[in-house]
């Protein structure tokens, strides 16, 4: 029954889809405006159908309807709740249904919200989301029917992985869901202007917020990712240039450029082409990253609901989607000029360098991704990993950073180099200081001294457009800028200091004896068996001290699970604020001893909470641009409200 | 059934089949050198060599047993003064490019090596479009 | 304000060339069945140098030098614990029986289980060496197991055969082999 509810809402939101895309197009050939007023409330309609769809779905989980063969695979009867809720989208349909559903209620949002583009482009941009969300609807009820029947009905649900029932999971992938979904919205207003040929500062300004929001989605997922990885493979690393980590790196780094892009549009009216075919490059590299993973055309360490067969599909959309977009960029482009000019000492001249050197980067890694992939066409097997992207990555983030730090002091248009120069002294020779001195010291790589030496100086100069301001008169926008600029220079202090500073120590001990690692001393008490829920453990009891300070218990475990039988390494953790000590239980050697891993790693968790930096940023700048969109609607509105009354 | 396979096959790259085989592991499995030096070296070389039963992974990052065995082998390697690099280069001549995370400068990769060069010249193309115009001195 | 200058027209459909050529190449690697395997770049080379201890007192330990010689011979790299090896014993026993004579490199295996295996399965080998780090697999560009190398009479890696020998592949190796005596 609510299964049949489900299928039947996503149907018909799959037909208003189809609806809007038709009444958007035709109106704007200049049809009839009761078609163009349909728009609006159909998109809105619509959103709500795949909600009510997806919700249905969410109560099969809950209830755990066996009758439905998504829920028979992929639940239990006996699962806890949260994973019962999270198997929803914990799978290849449910995830999509997700998607259709963010998108849905994204693009029934911005119908509802958006009036300050002109109604042309807004009819066109509604189309063009009608468009997109089509096709994935009939990617859902054509080949990955969530809400199929199983007759009879299972007696029991097969289970989840139990490595997937981890509350960071569950929440993982429908983070980075809304924020490669968010980005769609841009490609539509991309679409949408490029079809009326109305690029400037009001599209951007539109566009904004939602760029913010995906983008603010996407560092979170990416920052939560890379902390599952370290604490769950056991082994310290924390990214690995994975195809699957690459694949939400890079519409990060796209999503990246264009809300600098967007800003330079919105603020001076530049960059029309350039910010268009961002937001076209954004949502490809969503879709992009989700054929990846989805197809398994690259081998990864986190493969996910792999096959070929729903690549193809996904592949048809993208070339469907972004084909239409860039023909239409080809034909259309070519009317929009780049607008206002600028110097190259330049608040629009530091963004455009940035610009630039964040789509190197993004190429880079999309070549370095993809690589393996053409190797294989002429026959070989190729790796790509670390020694290509660290060193070719930096040619183009190094610069970036430097002009990061330089570029929020300028203003715009035109500015004398010059005049920051005083302002600049103090980060750019404490990053001297800074660098020489880890330069001296020998023992560090090329790389992470030069990290070292740019978060110290970035960490000074993101603070410097506060400056000489009365704190309370700065507004939310500024704040998020350096706020997230900040966390960047907090998470580049993190990576540099985890590879000049790790110490490791690979052990076997025997119960009673400490090893030391770093300015711990780590006692190994006992190794006892536990028992969990649906696994045992080894467990280790240790005590952990920092020089001499009190003892910390710690537990690594061992665990093995039975259904299906397969083993973890849970690792334990103790933060300090200037580092974490990591350690691992690994397996019992002939002789009685254990085998221990350890790591002091000073300053890690900066990586992370540069990372929330960053989102904190996003936040801040994306309630100051919606609090000054609302006083801008309500002070219209007023002044619309007096006129009609004067007017009577 | 997709679905099930490939949790299965996750779990099975991140511990690949430790209870299969008997033996312990080899000595520099999970030892370290006793020159920090040498050892240094190795790490840098473990953490660029693919493990070949694994997903993706090197093999510093792995317990897969021939994981295990292939530090020992880089380990004991490095301590007799072998350079890192001929060790990589022995790797290659039997594996080939597929086990080295590094990629070579050959005749089917030098795309990978071409393209920062390309991204920079095409950086530097639009940045002088969008500059030099305008540029105040005109 | 001067006129801008127009931009040319080439480079607006760079975009839509550079995304053809992605999808092509993502077409081809949904179409190609992917291969998993990492072959031994070995192949037309002389087999390396080494020398395995004794496995199991009942054979002979094995060394580079036990491949010179006489007719092209097979190297069967196995283990105890390794299913698919017990799987391909019956096509092991049967090339056995065909003349050929197949020496084996035990890896990472202990002598009572190993014993206990072949006692199982039968015992096909002439030579055993136990390969108790992996070294003699990484020398060969091995990495999984069963694998089967053919080794001609000058010591030459002539073919390599990834997974377990299936019935019907005894003859495809029977035939390798003669092609390795030339």
């Amino acid at each position: 029954m609510i299964a049949n509810l489900g299928l039947a809402a996503l149907w018909m939101a799959a037909a208003l889809a189809a609806l809007q895309l038709l009444a958007g197009g035709l109106s704007l050939r200049g049809g009839n405006p009761a078609l163009a007023g349909l728009v609006r409330p159909v998109a809105a309609v619509q959103g709500l159908l795949a909600l009510l769809s997806f919700a249905a779905l969410v109560y099969l989980f809950w209830q755990t309807d066996l009758s439905v063969k998504l829920v028979a695979m992929n639940s239990h009867s006996a699962k806890p709740l949260l994973y019962k809720i999270a198997g929803a989208w914990g799978n290849h349909e449910g995830s999509m249904l997700l998607w259709v559903t963010i998108m849905g209620l994204a693009g029934g949002f911005l119908a509802l919200v958006e009036r300050r583009l002109p109604e042309p482009t807004m009819l066109a941009t509604l189309a063009a989301q009608a468009f997109v969300s089509l096709g994935f609807y009939a990617f859902l009820l054509l080949s990955s029917n969530p809400f199929e029947r199983l007759t009879p009905a299972a007696p029991e649900g097969q289970g989840l992985n139990p490595l997937l029932q981890d509350p960071g999971l569950a929440f993982h992938p429908p983070t980075l869901y809304i924020g490669y979904v968010g980005l769609s919205i841009a490609f539509s207003f991309a679409v949408g202007a490029l079809l009326t040929r109305q690029v400037g500062p009001a599209f951007a300004k539109a566009m904004r917020p939602w760029v913010l929001g995906a983008w603010v989605f996407l560092t979170i997922g990416i920052t939560a990712g890379s902390y599952w990885a370290y604490y769950e493979l056991g082994w310290g690393g924390w990214w690995f240039w994975d195809p699957v980590e690459n694949a939400s790196l890079m519409p990060w780094l796209a999503a990246t450029a264009l809300l600098h892009s967007a800003s330079v549009l919105a603020a001076r009216n530049a960059l029309r082409a350039w910010t268009v075919m961002l937001g076209v490059v954004a949502f490809s590299m969503s879709m992009v990253g989700t054929f990846l993973v989805r197809s398994g055309i690259l081998t990864s360490v986190h493969a996910f609901a792999v096959d070929p067969e729903r690549g193809s599909f996904i592949l048809g959309l993208l070339v469907i989607n972004i084909g239409a977009a860039l023909l239409l960029f080809a034909l259309r482009a070519g009317s929009v000029t780049e607008g206002e000019r600028f110097a190259l000492a330049s608040r629009e001249g530091a963004l455009v360098f940035n610009n630039v050197m964040l789509t190197a980067t993004l190429g880079i890694v999309l070549i370095g991704t993809l690589y393996p992939l053409v190797a294989e066409a002429m026959g070989l097997k190729v790796s790509v990993g670390p020694p290509y992207f660290n060193p070719m990555g930096a040619v183009f983030v190094v610069p970036m950073l430097v002009v990061l730090a330089v570029g929020p002091l300028l203003r715009w248009r035109s500015d004398k180099l010059g005049r920051t120069g005083r302002m600049l002294a103090v980060p750019g020779l404490l990053a001297l200081g800074v660098g020489a001195w880890f330069a001296g010291s020998g023992f560090v790589g090329v790389l992470p001294v030069l990290g070292l030496a740019l978060a110290a100086g970035l960490a000074v100069a993101s603070l410097l457009p506060l400056a000489g301001r009365k704190l309370k008169t700065i507004k939310l926008p500024l704040w998020g800028m350096v706020v997230a600029h900040f966390g960047v220079a907090v998470a580049l202090f993190g990576m540099a200091a985890d590879s000049a500073f790790t110490t490791e120590r690979l052990v076997a001990v025997r119960a009673g004896q400490t090893v030391e690692v770093g300015p711990w001393k780590v006692f190994l008490r006992d190794v006892v068996p536990i028992a969990g829920p649906n696994w045992t453990a080894l467990q280790a009891d240790m005590d952990a001290r920092y020089k001499d300070g009190p003892a910390r218990d710690i537990h690594p475990q061992a665990r093995s699970f039975w259904a299906p039988p397969q083993g973890t390494s849970e690792s334990a953790l103790v933060t300090r604020w200037n580092g974490q000590l990591y350690a691992v239980l690994g397996e019992q050697a002939e002789d009685g001893r254990w085998q221990l891993r350890l790591w002091w790693k000073p300053f890690v968790p900066m990586i992370w909470y540069g990372g929330l930096l960053i989102a904190l940023g996003g936040v801040l700048a994306l309630i100051g641009r919606v609090m000054s969109d609302l006083r801008r609607i309500l002070a219209r509105d007023k002044i619309a409200d007096r006129r009609e009354r004067q007017g009577r | 059934m997709n679905r099930f396979l490939a949790a299965l096959l996750l779990a099975l790259a991140l511990v690949p089949a430790g209870a299969q085989d008997k033996l312990p592991p080899a000595p520099y499995a999970y030892r370290q050198l006793d020159d920090p030096a040498k050892e240094a070296r190795a790490k840098a070389l473990m953490e660029t060599l693919r493990c070949l039963q694994c997903q993706g992974q090197s093999i510093a990052d792995s317990d897969a047993p021939i994981a295990g065995d292939m530090r020992n082998q880089v380990r004991l390697r490095v301590d007799a003064g072998e350079d890192p690099e001929a060790i990589r280069q022995w790797l290659v001549e039997r594996y080939g490019d597929y086990v080295s995370y590094a990629p070579r400068v050959t005749a089917t990769t030098w795309p990978l090596f071409a393209a920062p060069l390309l991204l920079l010249a095409f950086a530097f193309m639009v940045l002088r479009r969008r500059l030099m115009r305008g540029g105040g001195a005109e | 304000m001067s006129q801008p200058a127009p931009p040319r027209r080439w480079t607006l459909w760079l975009p839509l060339a550079v995304f053809a050529g992605f999808v092509i190449l993502f077409l081809v690697g949904l179409l190609r069945p992917a291969e998993r395997e990492v072959r031994s770049a070995l192949i037309g080379k002389p087999l390396p140098e080494f020398t395995l201890p004794q496995a199991i007192p009942e054979r002979p330990a094995l060394a580079t030098a036990d491949f010179k010689g006489g007719k092209p011979r097979l190297l069967n790299v196995f283990a105890s614990w390794c299913v698919p090896c017990a799987v391909e014993a019956p096509q092991l026993a049967a090339l056995q029986r065909a003349g050929v004579e197949i020496h084996g490199v035990a890896v990472r295996d202990k002598r009572e289980d190993l014993e206990r295996f072949l006692a199982r399965n039968g015992n096909p080998f002439a030579r055993i060496g136990a390969d108790d780090v992996s070294k003699v697999q990484f020398a060969l560009g091995s990495s999984g197991y069963p694998e089967s190398f053919i080794i001609d009479a000058r010591g030459v890696i002539r073919y390599q055969h990834i997974g377990e020998i299936r019935p019907d592949q005894v003859e495809m190796i029977l035939a390798r082999l003669k092609e390795a005596e030339q």
